[in-house]
């Protein structure tokens, strides 16, 4: 109860609370029960969704769990030739545009982003290849953000782009829970390439391939099957459930 | 074909062959996908954490394979939810209709020690019962039944769920459990191992028991009693 009353903070908005959890058949893993592949996956979307009613936070561990060997995997520095331009720039020019139903959209700098309240969490990645590490993330609470720019009563997803033409899209459910961050930080330092440098995504409850690097821009939507293939997500596409609560 | 005559008896109930087979087909689902699983990181670890680069606690001597885990994990969780669904009308149906008080708890002269040692004996010499004895489960069959139920298929569920991070979010005492994420995966690779142990030695066992017939029985639920020996009972061969 503790972490939803915070949301309710961090959110302003009652009616947000109910909206991921209540409102959630025409959530890709629900909308779409063409294959027994789907039915179980929206089994396993419905059920983790009861057990997460209360909105619990992962565990977070102190300084000494953290891994020495946390593997990079997919795409560790991406060819985009402004991403690269921006890279050799340390990112002060990169903006992260904020865009969709929402009532303020903008473009923040890293340092608009760093001068918003942050967070710190040390916590467990799970990636779906089967390997797990520990590493420390500092951002901001994605919920904090999508607050600034204020949130449309209609909004229901929030769709998330990466520079190497990943995208992924979250209902507000996961998107609005505290520990869901863009982390511009890394075990203390600045976030490495290698891990999504400047700005990469934390969904904690979720496997890794949900966690996108390299973030370049954010969208409010109220649906995400007109989005791609409307599997809600680019590795659905690839036979990777849009839900990796597993 | 045998004649339907008072050696044909009626051995195993439809729900108990139903969720049988309901089982044997999840389980090799979970077999063959868990294996593709597997292939992506062959190495096993203890603790929280373990990759590539970290040190192991066992490395299997398996290929790498990086490309199954998208269809793997699709089969894995479908065959899994069938397995748990399955698992628990089979636990409901069993208890409140007395199938475990009935079948599968050891009856009280199994328990002898004399009755034990012969089964043994029995076992060893890959001889199945006969007559009277072939109606029920012997003791041995009855203490794997009941390890297969209650120890290792519960350690797989829960050393699964403990690998889900939806899951431990909500329950986090499932790492205090097992001794972290990699520890369950651990587990759940070596209870695997026991599982597939007694698939083998439970399918060398209706061989030894007569294949056609224990299999006709648990298809059909038409069991052949086999006579007791000829030394017990002087009867002419099967017509």
């Amino acid at each position: 109860m503790r972490d939803l009353s915070r949301r309710r903070l961090l959110t302003g908005s009652g009616s947000l609370i109910g909206a991921g959890f209540l409102g959630g058949c025409d959530a890709p893993a629900l909308s779409r029960l063409a294959s027994p592949y789907d039915w179980s996956n929206g089994l396993t979307f419905a059920v983790q969704r009861w057990l997460q009613r209360h909105q619990p936070l992962v565990r977070e561990f102190g300084p000494e769990a953290i891994s020495a060997v946390f593997p990079t995997i997919n795409t560790t520095n991406p060819d985009n030739p402004d991403y690269q331009r921006s890279k050799a720039l340390g990112f002060s020019d990169w903006k992260l545009p904020v865009t969709g139903l929402v009532t303020r959209p903008g473009a923040f700098s890293l340092a608009d982003l760093k001068a918003m309240p942050a967070r710190t969490q040390i916590t467990l990645h799970a990636c779906e290849q089967g390997w797990s590490a520990i590493g420390g993330w500092t951002g901001v609470p994605l919920a904090h953000l999508l607050t600034q720019v204020g949130l449309r009563p209609e909004a229901r997803y929030i769709v998330v782009r990466s520079v190497d033409g990943w995208w992924d899209s979250y209902d507000l459910f996961d998107a609005l829970h505290p520990q869901t961050l863009l982390a511009y930080g890394m075990n203390g330092g600045a976030l490495p390439v290698a891990h999504g440098a400047p700005v990469r995504l934390r969904v904690e409850r979720q496997l890794g391939y949900k966690s996108l690097k390299y973030i370049s821009a954010i969208e409010a939507v109220e649906r995400v099957d007109g989005l791609g293939k409307g599997r809600g997500s680019m590795v659905a596409e690839l036979g990777f459930p849009w839900y990796a609560g597993i | 074909m045998e004649e339907p005559g008072p050696s044909l008896v009626h051995r195993h109930a439809a729900w108990v062959r139903l969720t049988h087979w309901l089982n044997t087909v999840a389980f090799l689902a979970l077999l063959v996908s868990g294996i593709a699983i597997l292939l992506a990181l062959p190495r096993l670890f203890w603790g929280e954490t373990g990759a590539n680069g970290a040190p192991a606690a066992l490395d299997l001597p398996l290929p790498v394979k990086l490309e199954q885990t998208g269809w793997g994990r699709s089969l894995h969780f479908l065959a899994a939810w069938v397995l748990v669904l399955n698992g628990i009308v089979y636990l409901i149906v069993a208890f409140v209709g007395g199938h475990f008080a009935r079948d599968l708890v050891p009856d009280r002269d199994q328990l002898a020690p004399g009755h034990l040692a012969r089964e043994i004996a029995d076992h060893a010499r890959l001889k199945p019962a006969r007559g009277r004895e072939a109606l029920r489960y012997n003791a041995l069959q009855k203490f794997a039944y009941l390890v297969v139920l209650f120890v290792l298929f519960p350690l797989m569920v829960l050393t699964g769920l403990t690998m889900s991070p939806g899951v431990t979010a909500a329950y986090p005492e499932l790492f205090a459990l097992f001794g972290g994420r990699q520890s369950a995966r651990t587990l759940h690779f070596l209870v695997a191992c026991l599982l597939v142990l007694f698939l083998v030695v439970h399918v060398a066992q209706v061989f030894v028991g007569g294949a056609g017939n224990l299999m006709r029985s648990m298809i059909t639920g038409r069991f052949r009693v086999p006579p007791e020996t000829a030394r017990t009972f002087a009867e002419p061969p099967d017509a």
